[in-house]
């Protein structure tokens, strides 16, 4: 199925406390080397056709201004499966 | 005067709303998320609960409502809007109101009843209270950590739009203690605390005088009503 993946995730400076819970949850799981995670989101956007250039800026428009707050998060990327 | 109040699926506090108005002296107006009709409000409110579940984000989903699209466009001439709780959000996501709201610092939902301070009380919500009034009105809330970056902290202060301040305690690690805000105009108000919750003597927060007599939260609707007389 066609689809645009835009990737989502908290911005650098702000706490993430469930990637930190996470984290601490692996180190106590015995991976020491893991020094941090992070935790962001993956949306998918699906198509029952080819998806088109219009339809990849339209994305990035709504990952700005919609499925992202900019206050809060960054996108990180916007792919395309077709 | 009709003050409309919007609920979404998952609005929890629009009954309580109404009823504020009710005891206020205004008269409800009860609208839906779906229809873009505003009924010929003269002010709304925007209700506390979790609008769609908090999906993708509180208060983003709830931002791109027919309805919320009427409120924006109405808003940015002059109309009167008071955001409480998830409505404070929905206002932050209609960029309506600059900055976001996060998870509160100590990851905890926190219930408490919560002493403010007003800074600012040339707003349509506030015009009753005094200057650095300290009043308490109920808080509830998991995600009410208000940020914004250091130019808009900035501009807030100088602009004189943070309304009210917590006091003797930051509940949930918003910037510069920053309970509400207004926009530039101040007819847009929004709050993480409750004021529709005290409103009626022996259902509001307790005060020095007697248990749960605390109505700070009724001024709010009554400056409402103050503010659509003068205007």
């Amino acid at each position: 199925m066609p689809k645009i993946i835009v990737e989502i995730m908290p911005k650098q400076d702000l706490l993430d406390p469930q990637g930190k819970a996470v984290a601490n949850a692996l180190v106590r799981g015995g991976n020491k080397d893991i020094s941090g995670v992070r935790i962001g989101k993956r949306i998918e956007l699906h198509f029952d056709r080819e998806v088109t250039e219009q339809d990849i800026e339209e994305a990035k428009k709504q990952a700005k201004e919609f499925l992202s707050n900019d206050v809060i998060e960054d996108v990180v990327a916007v792919t395309v499966e077709n | 005067m009709r003050i409309g109040v919007i609920t979404y699926p998952g609005t929890l506090d629009d009954r309580d709303a109404q009823r504020a108005i009710r005891l206020a002296g205004g008269t409800p107006v009860p609208l839906w998320h779906a229809d873009d009709d505003l009924k010929k409000v003269d002010a709304v409110v925007l209700p506390g609960g979790f609008s769609y579940g908090d999906y993708l984000r509180c208060g983003a989903i709830a931002a791109k409502a027919p309805a919320t699209k009427e409120v924006i466009k109405k808003a940015q001439q002059g109309l009167p809007v008071l955001g409480i709780c998830n409505g404070f959000q929905v206002l932050v996501e209609s960029h309506l109101l600059p900055g976001g709201l996060i998870r509160n610092e100590h990851q905890h939902f926190i219930c408490r009843d919560q002493k403010l301070r007003v800074e600012n009380n040339q707003t349509a919500w506030t015009n009753l209270f005094e200057k650095d009034e300290e009043i308490i009105i109920p808080l509830k809330n998991g995600e009410g950590g208000y940020i914004a970056t250091d130019d808009t902290i900035k501009m807030l202060e100088e602009e004189n739009r943070v309304v009210f301040r917590y006091l003797e305690l930051n509940p949930n690690g918003s910037m510069n203690d920053i309970a509400g805000l207004t926009n530039e105009r101040g007819n847009v108000v929004g709050l993480m605390p409750h004021p529709e919750h005290a409103v009626e003597p022996g259902f509001g927060p307790d005060t020095a005088v007697a248990t749960r007599s605390g109505i700070d939260g009724l001024k709010f609707f009554q400056s409402a009503l103050k503010a659509l007389v003068n205007s």
